[in-house]
Formats: structure tokens, C-alpha cells, sequence
């Protein structure tokens, strides 16, 4: 795992990430991740004093976040479903998307792969793929929103996550459902959107196993968030009142994310 | 306050003296100021997130977006839009309560507006008196307070498609909603080009937004 996750994690390949991810990755000098161009001259004479440089205004824009964070969760309604589509809505080609490339994607195989559950859950048993399959599925076709701005349509089957949750006992008044991939993203879903009736384990995509672009063997997919907060190639998920932090979360997105 | 005492003509050509009246009202010139901050950030911000996923064939030159990256403008973005949002909303409701609004921005008529142009276009517009607008004023202040309200509106539709996905449709959904926030947001910038070039064309007008006459 920790032989992928290096291969995977930026900076190794950096004409590819340039390629790639410009304008998704903060600057290699990654730590002043608010620092721009000659324009913030301006912005200085305006308040009359240095708001860009210094790390208060990197405290104050993160304690925004965390009240945006709040202020989502307040607007969140666990009824409120996300529109759906009909099928001739689908986005075809459905957009692969990733700070790596395809060929770069974890390569999961599905004989051997094992789906394990840890935290406040009272049973921690690992669950083969074949396992995961039987379990009831529903499909949604549904929009995709990316952090960038574009979206997609695209069609999704797989387990309601909150029956899942209900299967294996969870705990649904934890804080958190934090889940790990396979290159070892991560990312944290509050428990009210993990319980959201589309939230889901996602198996299929367009009514076919999901191909490697879109997350094999398993995405989970939150029509609620945003595309970051629905992660691919998942290999573990934990319940959890702990605030683990998540990949694209650490570095600066807003750890809600709701749509 | 009563150094300078204009002359100004009442009904019968009679010169008379009076003392020169507040222009702008404190909380006029408290909320143009913080609004003018928060919509240079919301701009800026708003451009570096545009890049990250252009509408059009252009993208917006680093050097004057606020963020560095697209983390960051979110963030900033995110921060200045409650200045914005929650100045705006005082703003309006002082505009309506106060009849301030009424009295300064109406009324707009096709022939006003047509013969002021033209009286800007050569030269003889006055701007003898600033406490009233002329008609080409009030459209473009009564229509960038209009493309203000849309510009927050269609930001709220495309950062809440699901829980306000009301308001999304009536934006014509996500994708078109994007789009019209741009074109707000473009609105918004090209009087601010205007504006501003009169208030140095005008620096009395800029006095007045700051110390009220």
C-alpha cells in the first residue's frame, strides 16, 4: 500500500502533473497556498494592510471554512434528494478525473480484494467483493458536480450506504464515516450524508461493473457533495467521532463540500 | 460646514445661499466602501475558480487572481461572499426603508437616459448638483444593484444545486446557472470600469462618497 501510495502521490511524475493537474494543485511551495500575483497590491491599499502574506488571514480564511462547515450542515436537509435524469441525459464519455492520470489509477483486483470496516460498528468483519454484490442495489442517474465547476450525468448502482450502516451495526450518531482508497486518498463524510437516502456503495456504473476510470471495484458516490467527497477504488471505512482529515481536505477544500 | 455655500438659483432667478447638504449618508458611504472590498475579492477569486474549469476560450491572467490556486480562491471566495451577502442585504432594505432608492434612482425613462447619453457624449452634462442623478446614473446604479442581486443568487443556485434546487431551475440549471453568474459578474465589472473612471473624471463625486459632500 505504501509502495502505491508513493507512486501515486504528487511530484513524482511533475510533467504529467503539470499536464494534468495545474490547475488543481496548489504551487510546488505548497505552504502559501494563498499567496497570488502583483494584484494583491491593490487588495493591500485597500484594507491598508497586508491581509495576503500573513498567516492570520490563512487562520481567518480556514476558521470560515469551519463555519461554512456548520452553516452547511444547518442547510442540509436529509430529505432533500438531488434531482435525477433520464437515462439519455448520461454524460457519454463520462469524464475520468484525478491528480494522477488513468494509467496512473490503482489497478484493484477484485478476487482479492477486501472491503474492511473498522470504528464504532459492532460487526468488523472484511467484506470480499462477491459478498458486497449480493447486497440489494439501486440505481440513480444523477449530476456530478466537480470542485472545478463542470458536471456530469452519469448512472449509478450499488448498496444505499445507510443499509449498509444498518447491516453491520454502526453506530449512526458518530460524527463521521472516514473513508480510505486503495492509492490512499482519503476523505471524511459527515454521518447525516452518509445516512442521505443516495448516498451509496457503487458497483456499476451505465449498468456495467465499474470500469477502472470511475473507481473499480467500489466508489461511493454522494449526489449531495461535491465529486472530491466521492471517492473511488475504497478499500476501508470507519466510524468514527474523530475528524480524520481527507486528501484534497488538507489542503485547503472545504471539508463539507454539500451541493 | 458651512465654508462652502454654493449659489444656486431658486424659482424667481433669485441668487440664494444655502449651506451644502450631506450628499451620501454615512451609512451609504460605510456600506459603497465595504462593498467595494468585497466585490474586488469576490471577483478575483471568482476568476482564479473560472480557470480551473473555463466557459470560454480565455483564462484569466495569474496575475490578477486572488488565491493562487483553486483551494485557496474557494476559500477567499467562500469568506467575502457573507461581507457581500450579508452588506447587500442591509443595503437594500436601508435603499427601500429609507425611500432613498425611490428618490435618487426613479424615475428611469428610454428618453431620459437617450438625451442625458447624448448630453454626456458632448460635453454638456452637467455636474453642478451630485445629490441628484442624472438618467444615465440611475440606470447604470439601479442596474448593477439588479446584477448584485443576480450575481448572489446564481452564486447561491451553483453552490447549492441540491438544497436550493429551486432556485437552480430557475437559473436554467447548474450549467446555465454558471453562465449567468459569469455574465453578472461581467456586469458588474464593466461598470466598475465606467465608475470608476468617472469618480477620477469627477473627483468631487469621489469627496463626496467619502466625506459625505
Amino acid at each position: 500500500m505504501q509502495r502505491i501510495r508513493s507512486l501515486l502521490i504528487p511530484g513524482i511524475d511533475k510533467t504529467l502533473l503539470v499536464k494534468d493537474a495545474t490547475k488543481l494543485m496548489p504551487d510546488l511551495t505548497r505552504r502559501r497556498f494563498l499567496s497570488a500575483g502583483a494584484s494583491f497590491g491593490a487588495l493591500t491599499m485597500l484594507t491598508g494592510c497586508n491581509v495576503v502574506d500573513s498567516d492570520t488571514a490563512e487562520d481567518l480564511l480556514k476558521h470560515v471554512s469551519k463555519f461554512n462547515d456548520a452553516v452547511q450542515a444547518a442547510i442540509f436537509n436529509p430529505d432533500t434528494l438531488a434531482p435525477t435524469y433520464p437515462e439519455s441525459a448520461i454524460t457519454r464519455p463520462f469524464p475520468f478525473n484525478a491528480y494522477y492520470s488513468l494509467e496512473e489509477a490503482p489497478d484493484v483486483d477484485g478476487d482479492n480484494y477486501r472491503f474492511e470496516v473498522s470504528g464504532l460498528v459492532d460487526n468488523k468483519k472484511a467484506w470480499t467483493l462477491k459478498e458486497l454484490h449480493a447486497l440489494p442495489q439501486v440505481t440513480q442517474i444523477t449530476r456530478h458536480i466537480c470542485v472545478e465547476g463542470w458536471s456530469a450525468i452519469g448512472s449509478w448502482t450499488g448498496t444505499p450506504l445507510r443499509d449498509f450502516l444498518k447491516l453491520i451495526g454502526a453506530d449512526t450518531r458518530a460524527k463521521y464515516c472516514w473513508f480510505r482508497c486503495a492509492e490512499g486518498y482519503t476523505s471524511p463524510i459527515d454521518m447525516p450524508t452518509a445516512l442521505h437516502p443516495q448516498t451509496q456503495m457503487t458497483f456499476k456504473f451505465a449498468n456495467e461493473i465499474l470500469p477502472r476510470a470511475y473507481g473499480y471495484p467500489m466508489k461511493i458516490r454522494i449526489p449531495t457533495k461535491l465529486g472530491f467527497k466521492n471517492p473511488k477504488y475504497v478499500v476501508s471505512m470507519e466510524v468514527t467521532n474523530d475528524y480524520k482529515g481527507g486528501y484534497w481536505e488538507d489542503q485547503g477544500y472545504n471539508s463539507f463540500s454539500g451541493s | 460646514m458651512l465654508a462652502a455655500t454654493p449659489e444656486v438659483a431658486n424659482g424667481d432667478g433669485q441668487i440664494t445661499r444655502v449651506p451644502r447638504l450631506v450628499i451620501h449618508p454615512l451609512w451609504v458611504r460605510l456600506q459603497h466602501w465595504i462593498n467595494a472590498v468585497a466585490m474586488i475579492v469576490m471577483i478575483m477569486s471568482g476568476w482564479q475558480i473560472y480557470n480551473a474549469s473555463p466557459l470560454f476560450d480565455f483564462v484569466f491572467p495569474r496575475s490578477i487572481t486572488l488565491g493562487g490556486w483553486l483551494g485557496g480562491a474557494l476559500l477567499w471566495h467562500f469568506a467575502a461572499m457573507w461581507l457581500l451577502a450579508v452588506n447587500g442585504l442591509i443595503y437594500l432594505l436601508l435603499g427601500v426603508a429609507t425611500g432613498r432608492f425611490r428618490r435618487k434612482l426613479l424615475p428611469i425613462s428610454v428618453s431620459g437616459v437617450l438625451g442625458d447619453t447624448k448630453a454626456a457624449l458632448t460635453g454638456h452634462l452637467s455636474h453642478g448638483d451630485l445629490s441628484t442623478y442624472n438618467q444615465v446614473q440611475r440606470l447604470l446604479y439601479a442596474g448593477v444593484i439588479l446584477a448584485g442581486i443576480v450575481v448572489v443568487l446564481s452564486g447561491l443556485s451553483i453552490w447549492k444545486p441540491v438544497q436550493f434546487q429551486w432556485l437552480t431551475a430557475i437559473f436554467g440549471g447548474y450549467d446555465i446557472a454558471r453562465y449567468v453568474h459569469f455574465g453578472a459578474m461581467a456586469t458588474i465589472v464593466g461598470f466598475l470600469i465606467v465608475h470608476v473612471l468617472l469618480a477620477v473624471l469627477v473627483p468631487k463625486s469621489l469627496r463626496a462618497m467619502i466625506v459625505g459632500k
